[in-house]
């Protein structure tokens, strides 16, 4: 059976249109990514502020100009980007079900790359209790309504969660002459910048209400108010809005990584080397699917990355033959991503990226082998919900047949 | 919405039926199968949204029912004629086979008993399991099991589609729908007319939700049509079906009895994202105790599993709130069930109410005088009965003296599948080459295509809410809630229903 495609990609985002340029530079002939929406392009399609494109594009971008210049750039490499082509799961190895208005089918790539991205935990996820009105939204249902149909759809919201996407929610409101009634986090501080914190919310007087948590929802209807807690003092407060929006909290939408069998980490994505390569040959992961969520330029370079690897791999069909060596996180740490080692290969734009699960000052972090210490460093402060780059030049010194490595605080 | 009838709207209908849940639509298909002017009134803005549509959705044998109750009778029977039923039209219907599981030697010493109430219902297929048969059929499940019995015609049931295949056969069949038309008042002679001559009544106003039930009375028994006072207007009719559900005690007052309370029991249930649906096979079942049935896991027929419910006495009919305690206590309770749940998600939560009575039984009851019919107390087992209850309905209007004469032009309807046992039209290649919006998938995590969401805004009972939407196509049900497609979705409906972005998000 001959494959229809040398590489078939799965998402038409900045990672898999990033990795679609690329190998099509590289030489690879049929490149196919595969976008279930109407338009390629991913979540910059409605995140309509600037910050896009510093990193890959090396220029400053709106989320739309951004997510359209990678349409364009795509297209102009050659790359068969085919929209409102859903892939419904796995129908062999490296064969993708389709569907489409042209019908059913299935699509078989040489080697195959995921880079489906990432949501965010909606409310149920995150069992708010309550009632179940309407007017409770994610940041990304949000955006769409907003900036995609153009819709005034709240007055008075409470925006749930205090990282940067949070905010980016105020200004998405203000877009329609909402207002945010509060920032809910059950951090004991925003993990923001403190400067986008200002330009958003700061200026606008919306307090950030910090160790708290939504109790309950409450409206018939339509959203009338949430009960606040403050997980301190378990004290109880009422705010009056018509809309919640919950934002942050990301989950990588990897339900073709788990049908498709590939081992899973804790960044509930697939499990990764340094080369993108996932647990089952000829198939890669990219993109906020394996480190939920970075920023678009992020995303785009972690997709640029793996094509090289993928390129290498149509060229020689070479695959480890054992399992690469494990990246293992001590708590705090919640994960890092790429999650295992496989000979001296770099990761993406040479850093590894980690999530940490509480706040801590002036951290050392130790990174080691067995008994051999790799790498050992200084932090500022870890942020939760923040990322958090890990350098990557200690990978040289791993040893392939080597125990688990380890990242840990260093408490001593 | 279907042709008005040519019958004469000052003509009274002869059966109304208040309530449109799956008991109310069971009955207003059965009558519609007869040549009779039937109204169906119902108090919210959907059909099947009270206690149907947030259940644990499972098709009982009524095994573990109490013998001699009208409940284990029309459980029995209603199961039988649901399964043959729901493969006619299309809903979605899975015999899984539950493994009621005993935990502690308490619980294995009650399982005989068990096995005998069930055979004392009638329901003889009752095996013992061994916890080596049990481990090797359902290999996720906690370690820590004695023993089991399996149930094997325990079947997995679409809530949704049910009570809208029902009300969509009466509607097609000539029924007139009213909805957000809570029964207020009832008085008996002619004093105004039903506007309506068959479909759904268009929407009027937007008022909904409860009536003043106290400035009703009590109908006498003779004389002329009951005159039926809803926000939407006043209705005749001769015959009165009371399945009003968790507000049957206060209809029941306005023809004058005092039978029963409606006691509103709460049940929250979590259902778990399809990434879990692989880690069981069956409906697990907890030993039941003297309250409740008890917290199962069991999968869902879209692919789902469900865990739940919690039972909690709320004084109020609308307390469909889900709680910080009802969810702690499923988590806990389905991660001590079944480990693996820990590292899935929650994709949604449901709460619903059942409608309990101080009775321990059914309560139906015929007033051939009064021509009035009472359905009440039908707990946590309607879905099951609907199709009996309806049946039991129908012979007791005829006993009691209404002409039955079955149509001989009766056109029983195809729901569109929603199930996951059967190919749906996203996966059909048919659909898709008839037209490309088959293969449009809007909503990804639940695949339903943009002309499934356009049928179901066009559909006899169309949704008119993104809920209802839900309900028929699974729309933005899903793991994301609506991350992705909600404003598409939302789009979609509009477009198709005449309506607003806004007004479909309430938005002012």
């Amino acid at each position: 059976m001959t494959d229809d495609a040398d590489v078939v990609i799965v998402g038409g985002g900045p990672a898999g249109l990033a990795a679609a340029i690329e190998l099509r530079r590289r030489g690879v002939a049929r490149v196919v990514v595969l976008e279930r929406e109407a338009e390629a392009g991913g979540i910059p399609r409605h995140t309509a502020h600037l910050g896009f494109g510093v990193r890959d594009l090396h220029r400053l971008l709106s989320g739309p100009a951004y997510a359209a210049r990678y349409v364009q750039l795509a297209r102009a490499a050659g790359v068969d980007v085919r929209t409102e082509t859903s892939v419904t799961g796995w129908a062999g190895p490296r064969t993708l079900a389709i569907t489409a208005p042209t019908g059913r089918g299935s699509l078989r790539g040489t080697a195959v790359l995921l880079a489906t991205g990432c949501r965010e935990r909606p409310r149920a996820a995150r069992l708010v209790p309550g009632a179940r009105p309407l007017g409770v939204f994610t940041t990304g249902a949000l955006q769409q309504l907003v900036y995609l149909e153009k819709e005034r759809v709240a007055r008075r919201a409470v925006v749930v969660g205090a990282e940067h996407v949070s905010f980016s929610a105020v200004v998405t409101l203000a877009h329609v002459g909402a207002t945010t009634a509060a920032i809910v986090t059950d951090e004991p501080r925003h993990q923001s910048y403190g400067a986008l914190a200002w330009a958003t919310a700061g200026w606008r007087r919306v307090p950030i209400l910090t160790d708290t948590v939504v109790s309950s929802i409450v409206g018939r209807r339509r959203v009338e108010r949430v009960e606040l807690t403050n997980v301190a003092s378990g004290a109880t407060h009422a705010v009056d809005c018509d809309a919640v929006v919950f934002t942050g909290d990301w989950i990588p939408d990897h339900e073709l990584a788990r049908t498709g069998g590939l081992v899973i980490d804790a960044t509930r994505g697939p499990r990764i080397d340094a080369a993108l390569r996932t647990s089952a040959r000829g198939i890669f992961a990219a993109g906020n699917l394996v480190h939920a969520a970075e920023a678009g330029d992020v995303a785009a370079l972690s997709g640029r990355h793996a094509a090289a690897a993928v390129a290498a791999f149509l060229q020689r069909g070479a695959w480890p033959s054992t399992p690469p060596v494990p990246i293992v996180l001590r708590r705090p740490l919640r994960w890092i991503s790429p999650g295992a080692i496989d000979g001296d290969m770099r990761p993406p734009r040479d850093q590894f990226v980690m999530r940490v699960g509480a706040w801590i000052d002036d951290a050392r972090l130790e990174v080691r082998q067995g008994d051999r210490r790799l790498w050992q460093g200084r932090y500022r402060r870890l942020v939760p919900n923040r990322s958090i780059a890990l350098d990557a030049a200690w990978t040289r010194d791993v040893e392939r047949a080597g125990p688990e490595i380890t990242v840990a605080l260093d408490r001593d | 919405m279907i042709a008005a009838s040519t019958a004469d709207v000052e003509d009274a209908y002869d059966v109304a039926v208040v309530g449109a849940g799956v008991v109310g639509a069971a009955i207003a298909r059965e009558l519609a199968r007869h040549c009779l002017r039937v109204l169906v009134l119902e108090a919210a803005s959907d059909v099947g949204t009270g206690t149907s549509k947030a259940n644990t959705a499972i098709l009982h044998t009524g095994f573990d029912a109490k013998p001699g109750t009208l409940e284990a009778e029309l459980v029995r029977r209603g199961h039988t004629l649901l399964a043959t039923h729901a493969a006619e039209v299309g809903i979605p219907v899975e015999r899984l086979g539950a493994l009621l599981v005993a935990w502690n030697e308490d619980e294995r010493a009650a399982l005989p008993e068990i096995a005998a109430r069930a055979r004392q219902n009638g329901y003889t297929a009752v095996r013992d399991v061994d916890a080596g048969e049990l481990y090797a059929r359902e290999p996720a499940l906690a370690s820590g099991a004695l023993a089991a019995l399996e149930i094997p015609d325990e079947s997995i049931v679409c809530p949704f589609t049910t009570p809208l295949a029902f009300a969509t056969d009466a509607v097609v069949n000539g029924a007139t729908l009213v909805l957000d038309a809570p029964l207020v008042g009832v008085a008996r002679g002619a004093i105004a007319t039903g506007r309506y001559g068959g479909g759904v009544a268009p929407q009027g106003s937007a008022e909904s939700g409860d009536g003043d039930t106290s400035q009703g009375r009590a109908a006498s028994s003779d004389g002329d049509a009951y005159a039926l006072r809803t926000p939407r207007g006043e209705f005749r009719a001769r015959w009165v079906v009371n399945a009003a559900g968790l507000g049957a005690d206060d209809v029941d007052r306005l023809f004058g009895h005092a039978r029963f309370t409606v006691a509103p029991r709460r049940g929250e249930l979590i259902v778990f994202d399809k990434l879990a649906r692989p880690l069981l096979h069956h409906i697990v079942l907890p030993v039941p105790t003297a309250r409740t049935k008890g917290v199962l896991v069991s999968p869902t027929v879209l692919g789902n599993l469900v865990l739940g419910p919690t039972a909690e006495d709320v004084p109020d009919k609308h307390a469909t709130e889900s709680t910080r305690a009802g969810l702690d206590a499923l988590m806990r309770h389905g991660r001590r069930l079944l480990p693996a749940l820990a590292d899935e998600e929650v994709t949604a939560v449901y709460v619903g109410l059942r409608a309990a009575t101080e009775h321990g039984d059914y309560q139906i009851h015929v007033d051939p005088d009064q021509r009035y019919v009472c359905v009440a107390g039908i707990r946590s087992t309607g879905l099951t009965a609907s199709m009996a209850i309806a049946e039991r309905v129908r012979d007791g209007l005829r006993d009691a003296g209404l002409a039955l004469e079955p149509r001989d032009d009766f056109r029983a309807v195809r729901m569109p599948n929603i199930g996951e046992a059967s190919p749906r039209p996203h996966a059909r290649a048919d659909l898709i080459a008839a037209d490309p919006d088959y293969g449009r998938i809007v909503c990804h995590c639940e695949r339903v295509t943009r002309r499934e969401i356009v049928d179901a805004a066009r559909a006899a009972i169309p949704a008119r809410s993104l809920d209802g939407l839900r309900r028929r196509t699974r729309a933005t049900l899903g793991r994301c809630q609506g991350f992705y497609c909600a404003a598409a979705v939302t789009r979609l409906v509009a477009a198709a229903s005449g309506r607003t972005v806004a007004e479909l998000l309430g938005a002012q």
